[in-house]
């Protein structure tokens, strides 16, 4: 049994509190005195070059305060990507310039290219309509295929057939994946679509600037995910602004999936028209906008092929992806479809050789990023489907196929052909689990019973494995990544011996300030409710990257273990001063420190008040105090891996899908609090089941957003989706970080899309429907039923 | 206009326009932030209250059409004395929420259930609930702190 | 949202009255009005709120059928015909969510004529009459193409008068993001006859079947309408279904309410 509290132990989540009665504060919830309201005016055109833009009727509009263009940021600098990519012959990537407010040209529609402040809200919508735009509407680009056929066509002038970049992994290689082709007895080819989502945290991005005039610091509150992040980018880049006159601050967010990773224009207009004003100007999202402007996810299209043996060994994997940027490159753009989608191509198979090539496309579309998983469900769905078909062409179960190709679990650390090493892994154990748990024996009794009501039942197998725990920098700075991705963490003991444990990962729905104080309670032997995690706020906080990539555990906790591992090692020094002892004869357990063999030992408490009040020191050999900063830079990746399972009852008559079970059998590692990795993992198969049956973001050719609202767009319900078998009972801790810990808050969205569809093919082909062998995702009726049709 | 209603058992007043939504009446008029928006097509339920008792989304309501009605929003779920009453603490046991924003919206949601049928199954939450959206926790834990505040065993839904 | 004054009589002639000033609307539940004023798409200078006349709510059985205030919110319709007219109480049973069923009223349903809405199926499957203030209209009159009816400028619904059929039954095939109907079908068995009406379906909105109704006439089983096929020549196609996957579902929902009713 874990401790009340530690490591292991359910604890209830301390946050709760708040958001169960109306207390949490989210930046929409802020209200600064004298704050003024700004409003975004959005291209209704998805091309188009500005030819004029007349404020004037709009500045005289009631209670307007300033209208803002491209042309008032022409100084300053644009929004910057993390990452650098290289072409297969050797050239660095095209990155386009972002500005904050489009300028020269629109690029998709939603592009904001004006702002008007005003007394309210309602004034400062009003003042958009009367500006007038003269904007010439060019054709737009949004087939990915036609953006790179047709050079004529530019979404960014300079960049000629819109390639950002042309990538090849492992390019020396390719000859030998080619190869293998030439001679494999059998090769399964599919194509798939792996379908733009929007990422629709619940809570819409807002943003309230505060300049102050008196001391010239700015303060920006706002949805993010990483706040000191959003601070660099903002004053390294965008604005100039030094750091230290920037304080960014996150408070409750809500909800993030990626989508609040990057930084956006609006975060630099609000500072900027918060200066020209003197007053706080606040900005907060509508959802209708939140489409138009929000990082989409995904948008692949991607050829790829599998080459067997007759046994069904793998013996070489090749892919060929166009992956969409949208209109500009967001922060980690360029990275999703490479280092974090390439470099997952072996999945837990053996396969020796695998190439991945993947040409990254502009278009007139909102700008695609990091969503959930990123990059690794889009690896994961290509690999586990084109895996299925394989079976089904060569008569091989799905599950046997699978275990056939497994990495050995003797095998570890295991380098793969697409740049990794996979630490530690047991695949085998997860799919017996899952077979387990999911009754394969009583299928067939199931299936008939779904007949005997009209209905087909099928059941999808995928498994999954991915890269968290980003990132070790210097594999990451090799791959081209811009900043380092370790994390910080400071332990401030105060006198009276409680703790503040001040964090750069940032909590929005993943419970730290919860599971972070298990950590801490643990490692230090005091009661968690002693333990106050502070995250957020740029000014009290380490520099740290935030929370993205299942990393804040494996990453930050690791950081927290560190400082935990130095404040134990100051507390150590203050006890031998204490208890009269030579350190090296002092023993930390359970929160006291003791003279080794002796009873003579002081509790937490009593050094940390000594600490404060050290009257008696040796001060040239023992500094007061008891704080401790610790950065953590991983060693490597960290890779949970897991099984899924999933049952479906199609109904033939309409197409519809009903999901009738799901189960995960899963491999994180180490886990610290099991119900919240749980519940993690709940809303990672909910969204995985939307990406698989409900949304999609589907453009016409004009470049009009068709999805812009959830009249249209998808989410999953609560009537959608069933309850979930879950299980983490499988683990191979990582060997390289302290908590053994490997991540799980991307696993449901990665694992889940593969086996759903899997499980509807199935369901098609056992009745018959000999003909189907993938439908693209979203799976809605409409589809499902045109797919039978034939 | 100056609008008076009953807010959490009080007379609340507040200026309003025509246009002033029930919810930004709630958020900026009184302040009572706990009422979230979501989205402006009326279907995320983030923003969902009663009045008279009866579940509405107070994005869609005119503050001035319910005037002088009893409005009940999330600062008013809690016991008297402060602790949190069966549903809240439900949904804490059993982890019914992550971010916490379409949390006040699913209590209220959930309470017109419980009042309107004290014992619903399982099928009867999922079916109830679907007019509010939650992106994190793929409703499992929702329904099961439903299931559990109305008192059923909720270790017979799916095992974990 | 532009702003307005908000107007709240009574009762139907004062209602009435108000509507006749330039720039007036009426608004009832506001589900369907509000979104589209926050989205700018209306602006009425006046909105004439329906919600407290009394004599606009309730439902009630009559000697011709189950009588509906117009201002009867759909929550309310759930639960009071339930008794009287099952399908009818189903149907208000699962517009929406309970939220939306709280405020969103029959009449403003109707006057709306939203194609994918559930409503306008009961009331021509039924053969209902639309009671305004002034006049009486068949509902077979009233819905006059997508988003339009035969409401003059400022006539207000005042109540929906239902004749109750021997067996009736909806049932309604859901767009997987609205929850509106992609495809509603309504069969209503009466003592001279059947009627099928379909939502969600027609480009023109809401739309009798009548092929379907001669066949069930004959011989009121699922199987009367397997032979049919209806064509796809003037349905709704859009991201969530063409017109022959909605041609399809009309048929496929027919069959399963003649099964239900
Ligand atoms: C999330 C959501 C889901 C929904 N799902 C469904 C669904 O599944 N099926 C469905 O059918 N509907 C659905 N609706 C629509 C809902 O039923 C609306 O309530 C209804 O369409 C309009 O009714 P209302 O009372 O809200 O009208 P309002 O929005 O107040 O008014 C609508 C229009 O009718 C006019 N009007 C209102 N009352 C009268 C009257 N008595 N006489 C003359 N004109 C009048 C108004 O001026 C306005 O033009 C949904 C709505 C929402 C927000
Ligand atoms: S904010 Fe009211 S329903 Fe979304
Ligand atoms: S808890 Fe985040 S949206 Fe529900």
């Amino acid at each position: 049994m874990p401790k009340d509290g530690g490591i292991g132990a359910s604890t209830l989540r301390r946050e709760d509190i708040r958001f169960l009665t109306g207390k949490g504060r989210y930046t929409a919830d802020i209200s600064l005195r004298g704050q003024a309201h700004a409003c975004f005016l959005r291209s209704e055109v998805a091309h188009g070059r500005i030819r004029s833009i007349d404020t004037s009727a709009a500045e005289e509009m009631p209670g307007v305060l300033a209208v803002l263009t491209g042309e008032d940021f022409t100084e300053v600098g644009g929004n910057p990507t993390g990452w650098l990519v290289q072409s297969r012959n050797g050239a660095t990537m095209k990155e386009p310039k972002r500005p904050v407010l489009a300028h020269g040209k629109v690029r998709h529609v939603g592009d904001a290219y004006a702002m008007v402040v005003a007394e309210t809200y309602e004034q400062a919508k009003d003042a958009c309509e009367a500006i007038e735009a003269d904007i010439e509407e060019l054709p737009a680009i949004v087939d990915m295929a036609q953006a790179v056929a047709d050079s004529s066509n530019r979404v960014h002038d300079e960049i000629e057939d819109n390639v950002v970049f042309d990538w090849g992994w492992i390019e020396e290689n390719r000859a030998a994946v080619d190869a293998a082709f030439e001679t494999a007895p059998h090769v399964t080819t599919l194509e798939l679509v792996n379908n733009r989502l929007s990422p629709n945290a619940m809570e819409p991005r807002a943003s309230i600037g505060d300049f102050d005039s008196g001391t010239g610091d700015y303060k920006l509150y706002t949805t993010s995910q990483n706040p000191h992040l959003t601070r660099l980018l903002i004053s390294a880049f965008v604005m100039g602004i030094p750091e230290n006159k920037l304080t960014v601050i996150a408070p409750d967010v809500g909800g993030g999936f990626g989508s609040k990773i990057y930084h956006y224009g609006e975060e630099a207009a609000v500072l900027a028209a918060s200066k020209r004003l003197n007053r706080p100007v606040k900005w907060v999202c509508d959802r209708s906008e939140a489409f138009l402007s929000d990082a989409h996810g995904r948008d692949h299209v991607t050829k790829i092929q599998l080459a067997t043996d007759r046994e069904g060994n793998f013996l070489a994997l090749r892919t060929e992806t166009l992956a969409n940027m949208g209109a500009y490159l967001s922060n980690f753009a360029t990275c999703t479809p490479t280092f974090l989608h390439g470099t997952l191509m072996a999945g837990p198979y053996r396969t020796p050789l695998v190439y991945v090539n993947v040409k990254a496309v502009l278009t007139n579309t909102v700008p695609v990023d990091a969503y959930r998983g990123a990059g690794r469900p889009e690896a994961t769905y290509s690999l586990e489907r084109v895996i299925d078909k394989a079976a089904d062409e060569l008569g091989i179960d799905p599950w046997e196929i699978r275990r056939r190709n497994f990495i050995d679990p003797g095998a570890f650390p295991y380098t793969t052909p697409v740049g990794l090493v996979y630490d530690t892994g047991n695949y085998h154990a997860t799919m017996d689990k899952l077979r387990e748990l999911s009754d394969v024996a009583g299928f067939e009794a199931r299936a008939e019973e779904s007949r005997q009501r009209g209905k087909l039942r099928g059941f999808g197998l995928s498994t999954w494995i991915e890269a968290c725990g980003i990132a070790p920098s210097n594999l990451v700075g090799v791959l081209g990544c811009r900043v380092g991705l370790y994390d910080a963490a400071t332990i401030r003991v105060n006198a009276t011996g409680n703790i503040s444990v001040l964090v750069g990962a940032h909590s929005h729905g993943q419970g730290h300030e919860t599971v972070f104080a298990q950590l801490i309670a643990e490692k230090l032997g005091v009661d968690a409710n002693s333990v106050e995690i502070v995250h957020g706020d740029t000014s009290k906080i380490p520099f740290g990257m935030g929370t993205y990539g299942s990393r804040s555990l494996a990453v930050c906790g690791s950081a927290m273990m560190k400082a935990a591992d130095k404040i134990i090692d100051k507390g150590k020094k203050i006890a031998a001063h204490m208890l009269e002892a030579a350190e090296g004869d002092i023993e930390f357990t359970d929160g006291s420190f003791s003279v080794a063999g002796t009873d003579r030992q002081k509790s937490f408490a009593e050094i940390a008040f000594s600490a404060y009040v050290p009257h008696n020191y040796p001060l040239e050999t023992l500094e007061p105090g008891l704080e401790e900063t610790a950065f953590y830079d991983p060693a490597n990746f960290t890779y949970p891996a897991g099984a899924y399972g999933c049952e479906v009852e199609v109904d033939p008559e309409t197409g519809g899908v009903d999901i009738v079970r799901f189960t995960c059998a899963d491999d994180f590692g180490n886990v610290i609090n099991p119900m919240i990795v749980q519940g993690q993992v709940h809303g990672g198969v909910a969204q995985g089941i939307g990406q698989a049956l409900l949304e999609g973001v589907v453009y016409n050719e004009d470049g009009q957003l068709l999805t812009g609202s959830y009249m249209d767009y998808a989410m999953p319900r609560a009537d959608d989706v069933p309850s979930f078998t879950v299980d983490h009972s499988c683990v191979t801790p990582c060997t390289h970080n302290p908590l053994g810990a490997k991540g799980c808050g991307e696993a449901g969205a990665i694992g889940t899309p593969p086996a759903v569809v899997n499980a509807v093919v199935d369901a098609l082909r056992r009745a018959g429907h000999d003909h189907i062998t993938h439908i693209d995702m979203p799976l809605t009726p409409s589809r499902v039923w045109t797919a039978m049709q034939g | 206009m100056k609008v008076t209603m009953t807010v959490n058992g009080r007379p609340m007043s507040a200026e309003t326009e025509g246009r002033t939504l029930l919810s930004s009446f709630l958020r900026e008029g009184l302040g009572l932030t706990g009422t979230h928006v979501g989205c402006d097509t009326t279907q995320c339920g983030a923003c969902t209250v009663h009045v008279d008792g009866e579940p509405v989304k107070s994005c869609t309501v005119l503050a001035q059409d319910v005037a002088g009605k009893s409005v009940t929003t999330i600062e008013g779920m809690a016991n008297k004395d402060g602790s949190l009453s069966v549903i809240q603490q439900a949904f804490q046991d059993h982890h019914g929420l992550q971010c916490g924003f379409c949390t006040p919206g699913m209590v209220m949601i959930s309470a017109a259930l419980l009042n309107e049928k004290p014992n619903p199954t399982e099928e009867e939450v999922r079916h109830y609930l679907k007019g509010n959206i939650c992106r994190c926790t793929g409703y499992h834990n929702i329904v099961k702190a439903v299931m559990a505040a109305a008192g059923a065993d909720s270790r017979k839904l799916a095992a974990e | 949202m532009h702003n307005f004054d908000l107007v709240k009589p009574s009762s139907v002639a004062e209602a009435v009255a108000a509507l006749g000033s330039e720039g007036a609307q009426a608004l009832s539940g506001g589900q369907t009005l509000l979104p589209s004023m926050k989205q700018r798409l209306a602006a009425p200078e006046r909105l004439v709120s329906l919600t407290d006349i009394a004599e606009m709510k309730g439902v009630c059985r009559g000697e011709e059928g189950l009588v509906v205030g117009a201002a009867t919110p759909h929550g309310v319709v759930a639960r009071e015909a339930k008794a009287h007219y099952p399908a009818l109480a189903w149907l208000a049973g699962e517009i929406g969510d309970p939220s939306v069923r709280a405020r969103g009223t029959i009449g403003g349903s109707l006057a709306n004529n939203d194609p994918a809405a559930c409503y306008p199926a009961a009331a021509l499957a039924s053969g209902a009459t639309i009671v305004t203030d002034r006049r009486e209209i068949a509902a077979g009159d009233f819905f006059q193409g997508l988003f339009t009816t035969a409401l003059e400028e400022g006539e207000i619904v005042t109540s929906v008068r239902f004749p109750l059929p021997e067996r009736a039954a909806y049932m309604k095939f859901a767009q997987p993001a609205s929850r509106f109907a992609l495809v509603g079908v309504f069969v209503a068995q009466f003592a001279d006859g059947v009627r099928v009406a379909v939502t969600g379906a027609g480009e023109d909105g809401v739309f009798r079947w009548t092929e379907a109704e001669g066949a069930l006439s004959a011989d009121f089983r699922p199987e009367a309408v397997e032979g049919l096929s209806l064509s796809a020549e003037g349905l709704l196609g859009d991201l969530h279904g063409t017109p022959a996957y909605r041609a399809h579902l009309v048929k496929v929902l027919t069959k399963r309410a003649v099964a239900a009713a």
